[in-house]
């Protein structure tokens, strides 16, 4: 893993570096150079097999990250790409075209996150909500408490106790201030 | 079971915008082989709009009762899982619990089947499928609720896609509870169940046909891409 960075550190400017095991590491790039550094991991260095990509809200920062998990399957180790974009205009490159699964990826991420990949495949259609005219859910400003209570029934009844309040106010009911 | 709530009561929940019908679902000309120009409009010319009729109790008490006992006794599952709880239906049907030997079986479309298993959580869009495959089994019909998520959401109380109380939505007959029930409580409860068919409470196809409008107005207020007739049998 540590020559894998350490080659991929001569041709590239690399961001952060996380080894997070033997064979499994994160490494942040740039949003620009993510293709050129994906294509050189699959034609160069084996990664045959895209594993996932997944995306996270970090509303603090105003930016997503995305991860790109890819998987070589002879060395069985498996390598992080990292990138973050801006929130407001989430867009980024697609990787539909050097795998053909990342177009599946891209569209979940689209319709959960509102992040667009122009030109792949289907990106504008529905992926799972069907009829959707809230903003994406899986962005963290969207209050699913809120929208499922002014859009699904309740059944009166239903109490939540805390946890710890409860179990003092049971077993110390005196002492429960 | 909770009482059945009239129409008419206070709706606290939030207007939503109506969305246009889908493209192919609009009214548009097209041209036949020979040439000829007609409209078509898909939601009326493919499918039967007329809506649900409510079936009267036969004239005699004592042959309606018999009707009640045969329907109670052949009692015929729509196999449709559509959530976790469904995965209990595999042990009832395999010989240890078996569930055959009470007249309980399982069939593979809606139209030979009167009994529906919501079998716990029902996100919107397998709630559209839930109502097209509801609408399409035959008179009489029950739908029973299995699990908490359908009694009130259950652990998805606060999610955006799950709903929370089916009896909004299609006329319940039972509810089994549990997170999820085990073999033995769908058995109870399918007992249960008979009760009420004999007992002449299992009603509910007429109370959906009673109430279409205020079960059509619910289901519209989370099903946006309303792309069906209003009755789809
Ligand atoms: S009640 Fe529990 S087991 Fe049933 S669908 Fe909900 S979460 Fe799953």
């Amino acid at each position: 893993m540590k020559d894998l960075i350490d080659r991929l550190g001569t041709l590239f400017t690399l961001g952060d570096i996380t080894e997070k095991r033997d064979d499994l590491a994160f490494v942040s790039v740039a949003p620009d150079l993510l293709r050129a550094v994906i294509t050189h991991l699959r034609d160069v260095e084996g990664f045959s097999h895209l594993v996932l990509l997944t995306a996270v809200d970090w509303i603090e920062g105003g930016r997503f990250q995305l991860t790109y998990l890819v998987n070589n399957r002879t060395k069985a180790c498996d390598i992080g790409l990292r990138v973050f974009i801006d929130r407001e205009e989430a867009t980024m490159a697609g990787i539909h075209d050097l795998w053909p699964t990342a177009a599946t990826y891209q569209r979940e991420l689209k319709e959960m996150f509102g992040i667009d990949f122009p030109g792949s495949p289907r990106i504008d259609e529905e992926f799972i909500l069907e009829g959707w005219t809230d903003i994406p859910p899986y962005r963290r400003d969207f209050d699913t408490k809120k929208y499922a209570e002014e859009t699904y029934f309740h059944r009166p009844g239903r109490e939540t106790f805390d946890p710890a309040t409860h179990m003092k106010d049971k077993l110390y009911p005196g002492e429960a201030s | 079971m909770e009482a059945f709530v009239k129409p008419g009561e206070k709706n606290r929940l939030k207007e939503r915008p109506e969305r246009p019908a889908k493209e192919e679902l609009q009214p548009r000309v097209v041209t036949t082989p020979d040439g000829q120009e007609i409209t078509v409009e898909p939601l009326k010319d493919y499918y039967c709009e007329a809506p649900p009729k409510v079936h009267p109790p036969a004239y005699f008490k004592i042959v309606e009762d018999l009707f009640n006992w045969a329907r109670a006794e052949s009692i015929w599952i729509l196999g449709f899982g559509t959530g976790c709880g469904a995965i209990e239906m595999r042990p009832l049907m395999t010989p240890r619990f078996d569930a055959y030997r009470y007249g309980i079986q399982w069939r593979p479309t809606p139209r030979q089947a009167n009994l529906f298993v919501i079998s716990g959580y029902l996100s919107v869009k397998t709630l559209k499928r839930a109502i097209r495959s509801y609408e399409q089994m035959q008179n009489p019909k029950y739908v029973v609720g299995l699990g908490s998520c359908t009694i009130n959401g259950g652990m998805y109380w606060d999610s955006y896609n799950t709903i929370k109380r089916l009896d909004r939505y299609l006329p319940v007959d039972l509810y089994i509870t549990g997170c999820m029930p085990r073999p033995e409580a769908l058995l109870a409860g399918f007992l249960e169940l008979k009760k009420i068919i004999k007992a002449g409470k299992g009603e509910g196809a007429n109370r959906y046909a009673e109430n279409f409008a205020w079960y059509k107005a619910n289901q519209k207020q989370v099903i946006h891409d309303w792309d069906m007739p209003d009755y789809s049998w």
